[in-house]
């Protein structure tokens, strides 16, 4: 229930299993188990100050700057609650439908590591701010399993047309402080194994935080991965949208601690579970679940229990390694702060953030999907892809709804995919795929070139103007040189020509390929098209 | 000089302001006496002539350019050395922080700057306020002016022997569980300890946190209290610190001196009595509570049941915090650091340097800490202590409902001498008994020197509620005003 941070004492502990064992295929788990998964999320808060001291909590500043007494936990200094991130910490219980304590306190959370401090984490123990919420996530479209014991709503009967979606129940939202951040030098990996030395950079000690921590997900199936990206892709939007965090998986101030076990089908009890650390992005909430579930099925499969521990996910695999065993539970000596004061939000004042709050996104994606007209299925699959921001922006820019889909779960999607990246990451901006389509809509550009263009963009060519400049990708509209194409592909191919002029419409598209050909695509298809009938029936 | 050194601080302060005396003379003064009586008493860790000089010429540049003077302006004063000094070495006693030169003021001292005190020097203490001898200080215990052979007092020992033995008028303690009391009761001074919250903890090396409390230490009741309205109020930078009004503890002291106690209700807790009390102590007491009720107060017996879980109760509630504050001494920022060969690892540097660094006491009590706070002994330990808390609180709620003020002893013994009860703890914790009840209760409880036993000072312990710290005063002056001379006048030359 209360797992230590990312920055608790790594003790180097052998893999409990140490004779290979093979991890079972996702359709092996599945046929055998029910997956039982947990998500905790730690938001860094983007307030202006740390979570107990005035020092700023900025991203990227030279180490040791964002730094004083507190922070520092010199002796003597003492921490002063932000109420800044006190209130943002409500907000983010109110959007998820959280109840606000009305009286709460900090505790202590006592171990040694020397990116903290003080040597304990000031967090909340069993007085959380906010507790017993919930969020509905939508899912990808696509049928759901009917044994999922009506967890999993909306797509029972299987109309394609209907979104899924699983509610995902909320145990707790609190407040703690983050810790330094440690640099291990010398060795080859960059942790602690193997390094000369290690050095701490306190800037990031203070930050505030906040750790959501879901109750256990189960009869969620074979869609569990599925289910742990779609939540934390939308806790991720819900969030953005508050405007209380950036969060930023690949910098740190959105970090998914992913639990998991398996049940073996029939079974009452839950499996035991291990939580998986380094998880960094959203791809990889799914991909650790998925490969964590192939892995436990193989232990469990081959007669060996599953130890409790941490592990870690590697992105380059996809696997998870053993961390720290936590068979022997360190004990954290909780016990309530005694250097804060208890907190006691008024109602008026919960109500007040309650009244700010903004549109959150499930009213905003009902909204989108009204104003771009896209059914069920399509929106779900926009949804999917993490597009909304995207295409929104897309649309902003100029694009047509339709357009701005097509791009962004077309080409973009399988360039992302290829590339193993997230949309998001991809090098060129909602701004230039409107552009492109611009290009388009003028004729200047067909299908095929524009995918050139995008290619270009991607590759770092400048802006689409520019790669189409660059590469000489501009549509051939002058009709006396696509006359003469067209005429030559007709002398050229004297026999596909006579079987058009017999009737055979279907045989003028080798004509048409041959044109394209000379043009090296550079030419609209059914200009060509049009050409070839007309000469070929005129004569 | 030595007319310098045995005025009140108040006194001093009248000299400065009109122009007799300079606030370097005075200071120089104190300065010479430190250095011809602290070979025997110890009661100084660090003393800063150069900075008080300096900081005593700018209170006589203040005066020279006109300036209206604070009241305690061009007063030299100790200060404990838990108290954390910009510039000065702050080591609280243990050889863990050794070297370490803060980079900032706590609170109160930056109030005493601001107010114009001269700070002569960091005073001896027991490791870390964990004692009440200061024989578990890292540097050697501090004696008492009294009888060079015994104990000042602990944990702020070298406070109250520097302020005994005229090398200071005033002085800075802090109270945990007695720490100000006592040791103001076995050298014959008055040592304040304020409502929890009164006074910020902010620049305090913490020991329990629900419990330290920063505290004056004068010759003189009023003293006392004009150093106590130097320091109090509410401070931004620590969250237990209480947003309310300082009381007005110099005029209650001014109003106790008249000796009159008509409309006060006074309770002697009947449970800080009987075994382990010294005979001479409890009839020095019973005396001066005699002299109260001629005083014109009313002298009620009031029973605390839960009193006599006090020390249970504290010997687990300070440990279980300090195990966790102490945490921070790791080798890793600040401090002593032992055995980093680029070798060893992490724990081993962080344990030898532990190790190597606290000192036997504060070992014990971070042991202790640490098992009470442990998953399954918690709620037997941790909790049941913090039950029996406010249980105590109850107790003083009750009390108060009937009674403006509470007196016990402050300490059962008169002090004793060093050595033999430091081999035993739990000989040294029982010396707390009568001090813990406030400490636990958050309530202010003041020491005033009421009479000798066998030649040797002891105190009256006066409680009042939350934030009635006048209370304390008031009824201390007015003990101050019944003797025919002061307690201290009494004591042998050094």
């Amino acid at each position: 229930m209360h797992p230590p941070s990312s920055m608790t004492p790594v003790v180097q502990q052998p893999d409990a299993v140490t004779a290979p064992i093979t991890p079972r295929s996702f359709d092996q788990v599945i046929a055998s188990y029910q997956p039982v998964i947990g998500l905790e999320t730690h938001i860094e808060l983007g307030t202006r100050t740390k979570m107990f001291c005035g020092c700023a909590a900025a991203f990227g500043d030279e180490p040791n700057t964002n730094i004083c007494p507190v922070c520092l936990g010199l002796p003597g200094a003492l921490p002063v609650a932000n109420a800044a991130a006190v209130e943002s910490a409500i907000l983010i219980g109110l959007a998820l439908n959280c109840s606000i304590a009305s009286w709460c306190r900090f505790a202590r959370k006592n171990y040694f590591y020397p990116d903290m401090p003080k040597n304990f984490q000031i967090s909340q123990y069993d007085e959380p701010l906010c507790f017993d919420g919930w969020l509905d996530v939508r899912l990808p479209g696509g049928s759901v399993d009917e044994d999922i014991d009506g967890r999993v709503d909306g797509n029972a009967n299987g109309s394609a047309d209907q979104p899924s979606s699983v509610r995902i129940e909320i145990e707790r939202v609190h407040m703690e402080e983050d810790t330094g951040k440690s640099l291990h030098v010398g060795g080859a990996t960059g942790r602690i194994h193997g390094a000369t030395h290690s050095l701490v950079d306190y800037n990031r000690a203070g930050i505030p935080l906040v750790e959501i921590v879901t109750k256990p997900i189960t009869g969620t199936g074979e869609r569990a991965p599925e289910v742990a990206r779609a939540y934390a892709t939308q806790l991720r939007d819900l969030i953005r949208a508050l405007g209380v965090s950036d969060v930023r998986m690949e910098q740190g101030s959105m970090r998914c601690d992913v639990n998991t076990s398996l049940q073996p089908i029939g079974a009452s009890e839950w499996g035991t579970r291990t939580e998986t650390k380094n998880v960094n992005s959203l791809r990889s909430v799914e991909r650790a679940v998925r490969s964590e579930m192939c892995r436990q099925a193989g232990v469990l499969d081959a007669g060996i229990r599953i130890v409790q521990e941490t592990r870690h996910f590697h992105e380059d695999t996809g696997q998870t390694t053993s961390g720290r065993s936590k068979e022997e539970a360190t004990d954290y000596r909780y016990f309530p702060e005694p250097d804060l004061v208890p907190l006691a939000p008024e109602t008026a004042w919960v109500d007040s953030l309650r009244e700010r709050l903004p549109e959150l996104p499930a009213e905003k994606l009902a909204r989108l999907q009204a104003e771009w007209g896209l059914a069920e299925k399509d929106m779900a699959a926009v949804l999917g892809a993490d597009a909304v921001q995207l295409i929104a922006a897309t649309i902003a820019a100029g694009a047509t709804a339709e357009a701005a889909r097509k791009w962004w779960l077309g080409e973009l999607a399988r360039r992302a995919n290829s590339d193993g990246v997230e949309l998001e990451g991809l090098a060129i901006t909602p701004k230039q795929v409107a552009e492109v389509q611009q290009l388009v809509d003028r004729g200047s550009l067909n299908d095929k070139l524009a995918r050139q263009v995008i290619e270009g963009v991607l590759a770092g060519e400048g802006e689409p103007s520019q790669v189409v400049a660059a590469r000489g990708l501009e549509v051939v509209s002058d009709t006396d040189t696509l006359g003469a194409a067209v005429d030559a592909a007709i002398a050229a191919n004297a026999d596909v020509a006579q079987k058009v002029r017999d009737g055979k419409v279907a045989a003028a598209g080798a004509l048409v390929g041959a044109v394209m050909k000379t043009t090296k695509g550079q030419a609209d298809a059914q200009t060509v098209r049009t050409l070839i009938l007309e000469r070929l029936s005129a004569s | 000089m030595t007319e310098f050194i045995k005025l009140p601080a108040a006194e001093l302060a009248g000299l400065v302001a009109d122009g007799t005396a300079s606030a370097r003379d005075i200071t120089q003064a104190h300065l010479d006496r430190i250095t011809s009586t602290d070979e025997r008493l110890n009661a100084f860790v660090t003393v800063d002539a150069e900075g008080a000089l300096a900081t005593a010429d700018a209170v006589d540049a203040r005066r020279a350019a006109g300036e209206q003077l604070p009241a305690l302006a061009g007063v030299p004063i100790a200060v404990k050395d838990i108290v954390v000094t910009n510039g000065i070495e702050t080591t609280a006693a243990s050889k863990i922080l050794r070297g370490w030169i803060p980079p900032y003021d706590a609170t109160i001292v930056t109030k005493l700057r601001a107010a114009g005190l001269v700070p002569l020097g960091k005073t001896n203490l027991d490791e870390f306020a964990m004692g009440s001898s200061t024989e578990n200080s890292a540097f050697g215990p501090s004696h008492n002016p009294w009888d060079l052979a015994r104990t000042p007092g602990g944990s702020s020992g070298g406070s109250s022997a520097a302020v005994a033995a005229y090398q200071a008028p005033l002085a800075i303690g802090t109270d945990t569980g007695g720490s100000i009391r006592q040791p103001a009761s076995l050298t014959g001074i008055v040592g304040h300890k304020p409502t929890y919250g009164g006074v910020s903890r902010s620049g305090l090396v913490a020991y329990a946190s629900s419990l330290d409390q920063a505290g004056p230490f004068g010759r003189t009741v009023l003293d006392t209290a004009l150093l106590h309205e130097v320091i109090a109020g509410h401070d931004p930078a620590d969250s237990t610190s209480l947003d309310a009004p300082v009381p007005a503890v110099a005029d209650a002291a001014r109003v106790g001196a008249n000796g009159d106690l008509t409309g006060m209700t006074i309770g002697v807790v009947s449970n800080l009595s009987g075994e382990g009390y010294e005979p001479g102590v409890v009839s020095v007491i019973a005396a001066t509570v005699a002299q109260l009720e001629q005083m014109g107060a009313k002298v009620v017996e009031c029973a605390c049941p839960h009193f006599d879980y006090a020390l249970a109760a504290y010997y687990l509630i300070a440990p279980s915090e300090c195990s966790s504050n102490l945490a921070r001494f790791d080798a890793m920022r600040y401090g002593l650091r032992v055995g980093d060969d680029r070798q060893a690892s992490l724990e081993a540097v962080m344990a030898g340097t532990r190790d190597a660094g606290f000192g036997a006491e504060v070992k014990r009590r971070i042991i202790i800490g640490t098992y009470a706070l442990s998953a399954g002994y918690y709620d037997a330990y941790y909790g049941q202590a913090q039950k029996v808390r406010t249980l105590i609180s109850r107790d003083f709620a009750t009390a108060f409902s009937g009674c403006d003020v509470l007196v016990s002893p402050t300490s059962p013994i008169v002090a004793f001498e060093l050595g033999p009860r430091a081999e035993d703890p739990m000989a040294m914790y029982a010396v707390d008994l009568c001090t813990l009840p406030a400490s636990l209760a958050g309530v202010p409880a003041i020491s005033v020197p009421c009479g000798l036993s066998g030649g040797l000072p002891v105190g009256l312990q006066i409680m009042a509620p939350v934030l009635a710290d006048d209370r304390c005063y008031r009824v201390a002056a007015a003990v101050e005003a019944s003797l025919n001379s002061p307690v201290l006048a009494t004591a042998p030359q050094l």
